[in-house]
Order: C-alpha cells, then sequence, then structure tokens
C-alpha cells in the first residue's frame, strides 16, 4: 500500500510540485460496532447504612436513587442493562441470612426506562452488605458470551461478610475470561471501604471514585455506561505453553493470558520469508505487587537461538508493563526447496514481578499479547535517505571536488594543447 | 518497491537539476502534516480511554479533554510520520485542595505502537504538585521519527504513539477524586537532519496487516487500521527529506566551481604564447 502511496507522491510532486494534501483520508477514526451488544450490571448497596445524610444534605439511598434516574434516561440504546441489589431484603441480625441478601432487580437486556425507574424507586435502605456474593450473582446475570462487560458497583462500605474475599472473588471472576471489568464507586468512603474498593477495581483493571456528591455520583456512572458502550477488540484467549515445543500457534491477532510471578508462558507464530513479526505485550499488575518489577519479551527460533528481545522495567504505581518486539524475515534469495516455507518463531513472555507474602499469586496477572504479520521494510543500502548528503560540509567538499576536476580538466586540456601546437 | 522509489527520486533529482523554479515550488511540498499552528486548537475527543486497546484517538494540533478520578490510568492515542518530533504536553487541573490530603505525583508516558516506552528527550514528563496547587503541566519531547531502525533498535518509527497519564504518588485517601486533565501534541518538523533510508511496509499502527490482507480489506470497502490511524493527510510516502535540495544545490555548486576552476587554468582562454590570430 505504501507502494502506491510512494509512487502517487512521487508523480505528484513531479507534475504538479506545490500541493500539500496528499491522499486525503476521511476524518473519522470510528471502528465497526462490536458484533454483541455491551452489557453493564449497576449493582447497588441497599444496606442500612445508607441511609446516613451526608451526600449534598441528602441520605445516600436518595443521591444514588436520583443519580440512578439520571443514568437511566441517558443510557446509550445499543447497551443492555441491568440491575442487582445487594441487602436489601433481609433487616435482621442473622449474619447468614444476611449475607445471602442479594437480589436482581432488573434483569440484564434492553432497557424499559419506566419499569427500571419503578424498581429502583422502590428500595429502601434494609440489610447487609454482601459484596462478595453480589459480584458472584451479577457475573452470572451478566453470562459468559462474548460480549464487553462492565460491573458498576455502588457502595458505602466495606464488605461485612468475611471471609468470601470481594477482591479475590473479583479477580476470580476477571480470571474467567469473560472480558468483564468492575468499576467501584464508594460513597463517603472511610479507609477500609477505600483499600476494599480500590482491590476489586484493580483486580479486573476497573477504576474507582469517591463520591461526595450527587451529581459527581450520576456524572461518573454515565461516563462509566457510556465507556461500556465504545466498541472495542476483545481479545481471544489462549494459554500460553511451558516451552516452546507444543505452546499454541497464534495467528495475528489479540489475545489475552494469565501469567503467575516468574512464570514463562511460549507461543508459537508462523513467518514467510519477506514478512516482519511484530509482537507486543502487557502484564497487568492486577494486585499490590513490590516497586520494582519488569517484563521480557523474546522471539527466539524453535532452535533456541534469540534473535530480537524487548524488555521493560519499572518501579512504582502502574497499571500495566509493556513492551514489544519487531522482527524483520528477510526474503529468500535462491529457491532453496528443502527448507521450510515458514518459520515458527518462538515468542516467550516471562516477567519479574513479586509480591508480599501476603499476596495470592494464583490466578496469574493477565497478558495482552498483540501479533501483526506485514509486509517486509523495504531494505536501507545507506543510513541516509537514498544515500543523500545534507550541510555545508557536504557543499564545500563537492565544490571543491569541482573545483578541482575543474583545474585539472583545464591543464589537462592546456597541456594537450601544448603538445599539439609543439608537434 | 525500491526500484519505484529510484525512478520516482531520479526522476525529481532531474526536475530539481533542471527546472530553476523547481527547488523553490519543491520546497513547499514537504511536511504535509507537521508542524500544526499551536495557537488555538481543534477540539478533540471529550473522553480517554483506559487501556491501550480503549485509547482516545486524536490528531497533532486536537486538544483532548478527559474527566476522571485520581488513579485512574487515561490513554490517548495520536500518529506521528516520519520526520516530526512530537511533543506531548498534558495540562490536569487537580481535585480542589480542600479535599485533598497531601502532594501529589504525576506522570505522562509515551508508548509506541508496539507499545515500547519512549524516552522524553526534554520535558517534565513527571512532576509533584503541593497540596495547594491548582494545576499542573507536563510535557514530554519525543526523538525524530524516523522512516526506518532495525529490528533490534527501538528508534521512533512512524505509526500510532500512546500517551498514558496518571498519578504515580498520592496520599491513598485522596484515590477516587474527579480531576480533569488536557492533552495535546505539537509537532515539529525537522527536516532532513534524520532521514534514513529504508522504510517500513506498514506504520507501527496494532492491527497492521499485509498488503494483500490490507488490498481485501479496502475492496470490502472497510478502513483497515493503518488508515484509521493515519493522520490528517495520510501516511507519507517517506521520500522526501530536504537531502534532495542539499545534494542538489552541492551538485550545482560543484559544476560552477569546475567550470571556474577550468577557466583559472585558462587565463583570458588560450595560451599566452598563442598569438592572436591563429
Amino acid at each position: 500500500m505504501i507502494t502506491r502511496k510512494r509512487l502517487a507522491t512521487g508523480a505528484c510532486a513531479l507534475l504538479v510540485a506545490l500541493t500539500a494534501a496528499l491522499l486525503p483520508t476521511s476524518a473519522s477514526a470510528d471502528e465497526p460496532a462490536a458484533k454483541e451488544s455491551p452489557k453493564v450490571e449497576l449493582v447497588l448497596d441497599v444496606s442500612g447504612s445508607m441511609r446516613a445524610r451526608d451526600i449534598d444534605g441528602k441520605s445516600r439511598m436518595s443521591a444514588a436513587k436520583q443519580a440512578f434516574n439520571e443514568v437511566l434516561d441517558a443510557v446509550p440504546e445499543e447497551v443492555r442493562l441491568g440491575i442487582r441489589t445487594l441487602g436489601a431484603d433481609y433487616p435482621g441480625d442473622d449474619r447468614e441470612r444476611g449475607c445471602k441478601d442479594t437480589r436482581r432487580l432488573y434483569p440484564v437486556g434492553p432497557l424499559d426506562r419506566t419499569e427500571a425507574k419503578a424498581a429502583v424507586a422502590t428500595l429502601a435502605p434494609t440489610g447487609w452488605t454482601p459484596i462478595g456474593p453480589a459480584l458472584l450473582g451479577a457475573a452470572d446475570d451478566l453470562g459468559e458470551d462474548g460480549a464487553t462487560k462492565r460491573i458498576v458497583l455502588i457502595t458505602d462500605g466495606e464488605d461485612t461478610c468475611a471471609p468470601l474475599d470481594p477482591c479475590q472473588v473479583a479477580r476470580e471472576i476477571a480470571a474467567k475470561g469473560i472480558h468483564l471489568v468492575i468499576d467501584t464507586l464508594g460513597l463517603v468512603p472511610d479507609a477500609k471501604t477505600r483499600q476494599q474498593l480500590t482491590c476489586i477495581a484493580e483486580a479486573t483493571g476497573g477504576t474507582y471514585t469517591s463520591v461526595h456528591r450527587t451529581d459527581e455520583l450520576s456524572r461518573r456512572v454515565r461516563q462509566l455506561v457510556d465507556r461500556a458502550a465504545d466498541p472495542v477488540v476483545t481479545p481471544v484467549a489462549t494459554e500460553g505453553g511451558a516451552r516452546c515445543a507444543g505452546a499454541p500457534q497464534l495467528k495475528p491477532g489479540l489475545y489475552t493470558d494469565r501469567e503467575t510471578f516468574g512464570e514463562h508462558r511460549w507461543y508459537r507464530v508462523d513467518l514467510l520469508p519477506g514478512q516482519e513479526l511484530r509482537a507486543s505485550v502487557s502484564i497487568s499488575a492486577d494486585r499490590a505487587v513490590n516497586d520494582d518489577y519488569g517484563v521480557l519479551l523474546r522471539a527466539v527460533t524453535v532452535h533456541g537461538r534469540e534473535i530480537v528481545r524487548g524488555s521493560e522495567a519499572g518501579d512504582g504505581r502502574t497499571d500495566v508493563l509493556s513492551t514489544g518486539l519487531r522482527y524483520p524475515k528477510p526474503a529468500r534469495d535462491g529457491a532453496d526447496a528443502d527448507k521450510p516455507a515458514a518459520e515458527t518463531v518462538c515468542l516467550q513472555v516471562s516477567n519479574s514481578f513479586s509480591a508480599p507474602p501476603s499476596v495470592k499469586t494464583t490466578p496469574g496477572m493477565p497478558i495482552e499479547l498483540t501479533v501483526d504479520v506485514v509486509d517486509g521494510p523495504a531494505s536501507a543500502s545507506d543510513v541516509a535517505s537514498f544515500g543523500l548528503g545534507r550541510g555545508w560540509w557536504l557543499l564545500g567538499a563537492l565544490a571543491l571536488a569541482g573545483f578541482l576536476a575543474g583545474l585539472i580538466w583545464g591543464w589537462l586540456s592546456r597541456w594537450r594543447f601544448a603538445v599539439w601546437r609543439t608537434h | 518497491m525500491r526500484t519505484a522509489r529510484m525512478l520516482a527520486a531520479a526522476g525529481l533529482a532531474a526536475a530539481a537539476l533542471l527546472g530553476p523554479a523547481a527547488p523553490g515550488a519543491l520546497a513547499d511540498t514537504p511536511a504535509p502534516s507537521a508542524s500544526a499552528a499551536s495557537g488555538e486548537k481543534a477540539a478533540g475527543p471529550t473522553e480517554a480511554g483506559t487501556t491501550f486497546r480503549t485509547a482516545a484517538a486524536f490528531r497533532p494540533g486536537q486538544e483532548a479533554t478527559a474527566q476522571a478520578a485520581t488513579g485512574d490510568y487515561l490513554y490517548w492515542v495520536f500518529p506521528a510520520d516520519t520526520g516530526e518530533r512530537p511533543t506531548v504536553k498534558a495540562t490536569v487541573t487537580l481535585p480542589e485542595s480542600a479535599l485533598r490530603h497531601g502532594p501529589s505525583t504525576w506522570r505522562v508516558d509515551v508508548y509506541d505502537g508496539l507499545r515500547r516506552r519512549q524516552p522524553c528527550m526534554y520535558g517534565s514528563q513527571s512532576r509533584s504538585a503541593a497540596k495547594e496547587t491548582a494545576s499542573l503541566e507536563l510535557a514530554c519531547v519525543l526523538r525524530p521519527v524516523r522512516a526506518s531502525a532495525d529490528a533490534w533498535a527501538d528508534d521512533p518509527l512512524p505509526g500510532s504513539y500512546y500517551v498514558r497519564l496518571t498519578v504515580t504518588g498520592l496520599p491513598e485517601e485522596d484515590l477516587g477524586q474527579s480531576f480533569s486533565a488536557r492533552i495535546g501534541v505539537d509537532v515539529s518538523d525537522r527536516g532532513g537532519r534524520y532521514a534514513t533510508d529504508g522504510a517500513l511496509a506498514a506504520p507501527l499502527v496494532p492491527g497492521a496487516t499485509t498488503a494483500e490482507i490490507a488490498e481485501a480489506e479496502e475492496q470490502a470497502d472497510r478502513r483497515t487500521p493503518v488508515e484509521a490511524a493515519a493522520p490528517e493527510d495520510g501516511w507519507s510516502s517517506g521520500w522526501w527529506s530536504d537531502r534532495w535540495l542539499w545534494t542538489a544545490a552541492g551538485g550545482v555548486l560543484a559544476a560552477l566551481a569546475g567550470i571556474g576552476g577550468y577557466a583559472l587554468t585558462r587565463g583570458s582562454g588560450r595560451p599566452s604564447r598563442v598569438p592572436p590570430a591563429v
């Protein structure tokens, strides 16, 4: 394609030599719509503590209701929305019953705004805060199809139903590979709530917001629902091998996998001579990790020779750590028939993340792997563009050379003239 | 591919040498997408992505804005082409200082289309804001983008560039507060100083494919990822650099100097011993 453009540009420049606008492309950058419409489940805490009147002088519950009404009005058409409550029904003291108190208020599907609003209006602050079970329930509601899924969790208190750690629940849901993100919103959160909610968000690549005002709440929930509507490419789940032999064969595309601390994962990609392999890998730090970390992506031949590597290291707070590599396989000169046509390139992904002993290592951290195969680059015969020169030294050198050539030529012809005269 | 390029180049060189008007006119052609006016900025996207995959696309000269919660990782993506040196500028409007508990450190990182982190030549990529500070400016000047690099180098190549903006250090109780960010990219044209030979078959854009597949996509009237991620005027062909002018000028100078040198040896045009009329 570039060849064509290059020719076109060359011709244009020669003929016209003044137009700047070459090969205009259309302005919009919109992508084709996703195949399955995205799903969002709003999970609302209706526990007793939602009675507290500390958001714009109103109770947390009424702030949440108002925000829900605004959000329900603004939900994009293509989004399938559901609502689930936690702590809405059981007012008693029995912990076991209180911790099962989560209910699907409105099923995930095309939205009937009046119906959904009516359902929200009936809610009254009641019971416990079983976040873990509510997340499991929400994940069930969303199903396991290929659509992108988002859970928006709105709560004002930490989970009161230990030992089921909601953070671990979130990580396990995410590890199912169903493209699920959990965003959390804390209403006037205390330190423990914040810690738990940030942990849940981090575990699934979601965001955490602390809310102190009604308009903040509705704006943020609306933003999150809109985000769910953005079409994105959904990666394909794969499982890398422990060594190159037997590793999964990848075609160009986007893949996800999981890798624990210090583990190596291998993949194979076929590459024809004259093609270029481009691979990049991102490892998400989805849990509390130690401060210094790294990632290494290596392209290795089947015989174990390293071709090229990409590596990256970092420290401090991060969401992902990424690196990439490029491997242009030279075009074949002669036709040596005994060689196989395509070379198998092994890609090895390793990481040097570590975590304090209190952090669970399984399931592993999410990996995102992109593999592209393009045509090989035009080979360069010189460092400089077309071997051209530039700068005053070049001008000086050329002028001097020209001058000397002129002198010599002049002397030569004088000498020849003199010789001709003497004969 | 190479031959076509050479032919175009040869034709161009001829045009530059022969037509006295040509060099002047040619000087207008380079950098179709470079150096956007830095004054007023066109509006860009008003939301940012949260991962590489969902990064919000904008073009140099546009201003992208976003509202988010502290602790979020915001991603944008912009195209940069051969010969350009992009400068990423970010302005963060921090949450109300009454809600904050201490200083925070913000950081902008730039990654290329292969998600390799790109170093900043100049600019404060990371800055700390005191508790009272209302806003913060970050900048990152990338290295000039080259037409090609060997596979073992991580020189910037034409393609997509990702910008990630996040807070890297803050008191934990300040997480999740709302802030807004503005981000823009200015591009300066670095001329032929970094014009290298060779060219990528496709710019470093995620989802780039071989020419065959791209052609099939085009025939099916689908926009290829490479086209979707192109700068306003499309990806440059990469044959132009001001090295053509320098070299051509050098050639002309050498010819003139040659004539001069020749004239020197001749004096008035004939050897002095030769009588005026032979």
